[in-house]
């Protein structure tokens, strides 16, 4: 058993987010999470827009922790060196009635404080995003977009550098509450009465036992069964799936930014839009359905076909042609799904269970809250126990370098010095061997696909793979020894290959 | 010469390496292979031939079954045999070929001159490429583009349903089972009966894996008749003509799929679902020219099929670039690939020259017969007409063949149908002793003479104890293996297995 005195359960765009905040200070903190990866779940399935707050009720943790991110996002993605652009947002009406929900939407974004909403004509919109549909709209300049993976990734990179433990794999299976020992290691006997006298063992399907003082829970659609598991109360979470698709990067310039249909009554999400990612795809969707279970992230037909269709009406220009993927996200709900819309982010200890941070709920604008809602948990944690500053808190991280961004004058450079700079591997984003071997050789040795995918981007591009799994596989068992049938597409169960043919 | 010697330092300022040609030839498939040698046939004095995989041979090396060359070389060679000809001719008339090179994009007309009648004293085309070696930026005066196709993906065709582990396309299915020693799966079903589809349900079927069917959209086989003969029939593979994979099940691996009955409108007929158990699903749903090259010097391309528009010589809307092979148009055999490589490597040197170009009969792109074969007809697979040859118990003889062969092929296919064997067997390889994996240690192999069909799936399954020495060289007896029968069937190496086998 490890002692610890944090624990984080999820490691997802809001539990990496806490463990890096929380490296800030002298604790010993471990995360826990079931995929291979960060961002195995929810945090890599959405939308990856930063938004700017204007879609949620004045007053409610959502808008204020949404519109806190904002602002706080552009030098958290610089500190982090992970890509961040600022497109702006346009939300579209096709009729009067949608015109009077933007008025309504944009009032309730300057009680949010968002910056720089304004209405806009037809006119104004060809201008801002040439044909969109629609006779005005709302734009938001302050809406930008990310890259939720490696954002995940480099968070959890940068508190690994800061300390903290991360155990992949670690779905966690049972959680048991224990009395505190007499003779508390480091905090005065006054204080450690102060916050509880409880402490958690929790317990993982791979054998693992991590002791700790404060419980959080960041494991998004999992978030009503830990909190239960940890002797909590229950939470109801209705699992309401997004699907999309994504367009290869031949489209990339039939859209600068973000474009939404204005909101429309009843609807548990955003509506299906139209989204430029920092990648250069745009992606289409999600719908909004409400699901019985929460790991189905199958794609349907009829939602296809209808997300095609909405995102036509939305932008003309796009094609059938240009689809190279589909992929399914699930929001982990509060409002059931005849009350529709969205019931607020739940961030508190529980009083029935001292020690447990529950995070529930946390669903879109989650990911562009997350820092902020880090900053709540350390601020509950500040409450009940005395926070020391690290001296030596790295800040910074270094993303790994992206040749196909670079001019040719650095590109030559680079395969001077090393070689393999000079072998594209991934044909469709122009990956190298070297990026590719950055990618395999990264801190938390996950050497899934998907793994390598996030951090190089290879495989994603429009022959899905065709030419670079190959050589990808080829590197993994010639250069790294790993056998063809332990090589896994995401986590343990997903593995390609059933072994060698002769 | 001074204008040359400019140019050179102002890469070199730039850390490029700098290089000139007169041909240029992107893609060492069969198409580039003789586009570069025919290039060089017709005068031109330098020729680069550059391929980003680590040889020439394109998706050739990877096609270790027969059935290529019976126009070209009146032969039935395999992917690998006919690839090291090729490649053999191309380096024997002193080509330049550049491996592991990856061209990044192609500027047309950057030195602002006017390409044609000018040969030699004109580089009209810029060509970006990384390899180990550096950046590389070479002139040349025409440019031929062979850079083939890909294949159409899941997510292109937006098949519903999960996705697992286990969802491969064919070609992909290929490269791994026949080059880097990987089974996908042990229970297979097929979407799409291209002819690669068909094949691999063939070749997982010798290794010992189950195919369960092959489904396909269409009311008849999209690929050639006689691979539905040859890597369907022969294994008794059922084909669902007019249906759909509707749905695909699995949380972390394949699970199954779900077939759906498709109606005349091509829509899943509500009722008709069925589901398949399986742990892989092999795609081989069709092909597209493969043109990010292309499009980065302004060719146009056909909006429908993605293949490069070009005129009767092959030549395209930029001049002096030519296209040919899969990368125009997706043709059915490599031996047209070839022969239309041929066509484009000397137009392009016509082009330099500002002399008359050869036109292309656009017959020959597709000309082989597909889908179904006709009940109680046998498919001639001695040459690309593939006649439907019927035997009339009445007269005694046979009809539907153009030529005598196709009566002979008819009469044996009867009595005792025969086939090529063609499989793969491993090589020692000494640098990581057992050898296991390594992309190098399978080696193509074929059977000298037709055997017995009956007795195809015990000799593979024999094979796959063999473990040959290197070096050996294609043609090389590999091994003697006794049919059931007790005939000793001869074992030839298809490919070369030398020094790099060993380092």
């Amino acid at each position: 058993m490890t002692k610890h005195d944090i624990v984080i359960i999820g490691a997802g765009g809001v539990g990496c987010a806490v463990a890096r905040e929380l490296s800030r200070y002298n604790l010993n903190i471990t995360v826990l999470e079931k995929e291979c990866d960060a961002a195995g779940g929810i945090s890599g399935r959405n939308s990856a827009v930063v938004h700017a707050g204007f879609n949620n009720v004045p007053g409610s943790l959502m808008a204020k922790l949404c519109v806190e991110g904002n602002r706080g996002f552009e030098p958290l993605c610089r500190e982090l060196d992970i890509p961040y652009k600022k497109t702006g947002k346009l939300l579209v009406a096709f009729d009067e009635t949608d015109m009077n929900a933007l008025q309504e939407i944009m009032r309730q974004g300057i009680r949010n404080g968002c910056e720089g909403l304004r209405l806009v004509d037809a006119d104004e919109m060809e201008k801002l995003a040439p044909g969109i549909g629609g006779i005005g709209g709302m734009y938001s300049p302050e809406t930008a977009v990310f890259d939720p993976f490696l954002y995940c990734i480099a968070l959890a990179e940068n508190a690994l550098a800061n300390g903290a433990t991360f155990h992949f794999n670690s779905e966690v299976v049972a959680i048991e509450r224990t009395k505190v020992e007499e003779h508390n290691e480091e905090h005065d006997e006054e204080h450690s009465k102060e916050y509880s006298n409880d402490r958690f063992v929790v317990k993982t399907a791979d054998g693992g036992e991590h002791a700790c003082r404060f419980l959080i829970n960041c494991a998004g659609l999992s978030s009503g069964k830990i909190s239960e598991l940890a002797g909590g109360p229950s939470y109801q979470l209705y699992p309401c799936r997004g699907e999309y698709f994504i367009l290869d990067k031949v489209a990339e310039d039939l859209l600068p930014m973000p474009v939404y249909p204005a909101p429309r009554k009843g609807i548990g999400g955003l509506g299906v839009h139209l989204t430029p990612t920092t990648a250069g795809n745009i992606i289409i969707g999600p719908s909004a359905e409400y699901i019985s279970q929460i790991d189905d992230l199958s794609c349907t037909r009829p939602v296809m076909e209808e997300l095609f269709k909405e995102a036509k009406a939305l932008l003309p220009s796009i094609e059938r042609k240009y689809i190279i993927g589909s992929y399914a996200g699930i929001r982990p709900k509060l409002a059931p799904p005849e009350e529709g819309g969205y019931r607020d982010f739940v961030i508190q200890e529980e009083e029935q269970c001292p020690g447990l941070i529950n995070l529930i709920g946390i669903e879109s604008p989650g990911l562009t809250a997350s820092m902020p809602i880090a900053r709540m948990v350390r601020g509950i944690i500040g409450a009940r126990m005395p926070l020391e500053e690290k001296e030596d808190f790295i800040a910074g991280r270094k993303g790994p370098v992206r040749f196909r961004d670079l001019s040719e004058e650095e590109q030559a450079k680079l395969i001077r010095e090393d070689p393999e700079f000079g072998e594209i591997i991934c044909r469709c984003q122009k990956v190298t061997k070297r990026e590719i071997r950055n990618a395999i050789e990264n801190p938390f040795g996950a050497k899934s696909i998907s793994a390598i995918k996030y951090r190089a981007w290879a495989t994603t591009g429009r022959c899905n793979g065709g030419y670079c799994l190959t050589r990808i596989v080829d590197m993994l068992v010639n250069e790294y020894g790993v056998k063809p049938e332990e090589i896994t597409y995401r986590s343990t169960g997903s593995e390609l290959f059933s072994g060698k043919v002769k | 010469m001074s204008e040359t010697k400019n140019h050179t330092n102002e890469y070199e300022t730039r850390g490029v390496v700098h290089e000139t040609c007169d041909v240029l030839v992107v893609g060492a498939g069969p198409g580039g292979l003789a586009a570069a040698k025919s290039a060089r046939d017709a005068g031109a004095e330098h020729v680069f031939l550059i391929e980003r995989d680590d040889r020439a041979g394109g998706i050739l090396n990877q096609c270790i079954h027969d059935g290529f060359g019976i126009v070209r070389y009146r032969k039935q060679l395999t992917g690998p045999e006919y690839a090291l000809r090729a490649e053999q001719e191309a380096e024997a008339s002193g080509i330049e070929l550049l491996t592991g090179c990856h061209v990044l994009r192609i500027d047309a007309h950057t030195r602002a001159h006017k390409p044609a009648r000018m040969y030699a004293c004109t580089r009209a085309y810029v060509v970006t490429a990384v390899s180990a070696d550096g950046l590389k930026q070479i002139e040349a005066g025409a440019v031929v583009i062979a850079t083939g196709c890909r294949e159409r993906t899941r997510g292109a065709i937006a098949i519903p349903g999960s996705r697992p582990a286990g969802v491969f396309t064919a070609g992909v299915t290929q490269n791994f089972v026949n080059i880097r020693n990987i089974m996908p799966g042990k229970k297979v079903v097929v979407f799409g009966s291209g002819d690669v589809g068909m094949i691999m349900a063939r070749r997982l079927s010798l290794e010992g894996a189950k195919v369960e069917a092959v489904i396909e959209i269409l009311p008849e086989p999209a690929g050639l008749s006689r691979n539905v003969s040859q890597c369907l029939y022969d294994y008794g593979i059922p084909i669902f003509c007019s249906h759909t994979v509707s749905k695909i099940i699995g949380k972390k691996r394949l699970e199954a799929v779900e077939i759906s009955e498709l109606d005349e409108s091509m829509q899943p007929i509500r009722g008709t679902e069925r589901l398949i158990e399986c742990d892989t699903l092999v795609l081989s749903v069709g092909l597209i020219p493969e043109n990010e090259v292309a499009q980065t010097a302004g060719i146009k391309l056909d909006a429908r099929t993605n293949g490069m528009m070009t005129d009767q010589y092959l030549q395209t809307n930029v001049p002096g670039i030519f296209a040919c092979g899969n990368a125009r148009r997706i043709m059915d055999l490599a031996d047209f690939v070839s022969e239309q490589g041929e066509l484009a490597g000397r137009n392009a040197v016509a082009f330099l020259n500002g002399t008359e170009m050869g036109e292309w009969d656009e017959a020959r792109t597709s000309s082989m017969a597909k889908g179904f074969p006709e009940k109680g007809v046998v498919t001639c697979t001695l040459c690309p007409t593939g006649c439907q040859v019927r035997y009339n118990e009445a007269l005694g003889e046979y009809e539907g063949n153009k030529c005598k062969r196709g009566a002979a092929f008819a009469e044996q296919e009867r009595v005792n149908p025969q086939r090529i064997l063609t499989t793969t067997v491993k090589v020692a390889n000494r640098k990581t002793g057992d050898g296991d994996y390594c992309r190098v240690n399978l080696l193509p192999v074929r059977s000298a003479e037709p055997v017995s069909k009956q007795s195809l799936p015990q000799l593979v399954q024999e094979l796959r104890e063999i473990t040959v020495e290197p070096p050996v060289k294609c043609g090389d007896v590999v091994a003697e293996i006794q049919e059931e029968a007790g005939c000793y069937i001869r074992i030839i190496a298809t490919a070369d297995a030398d020094s790099n086998f060993l380092e």
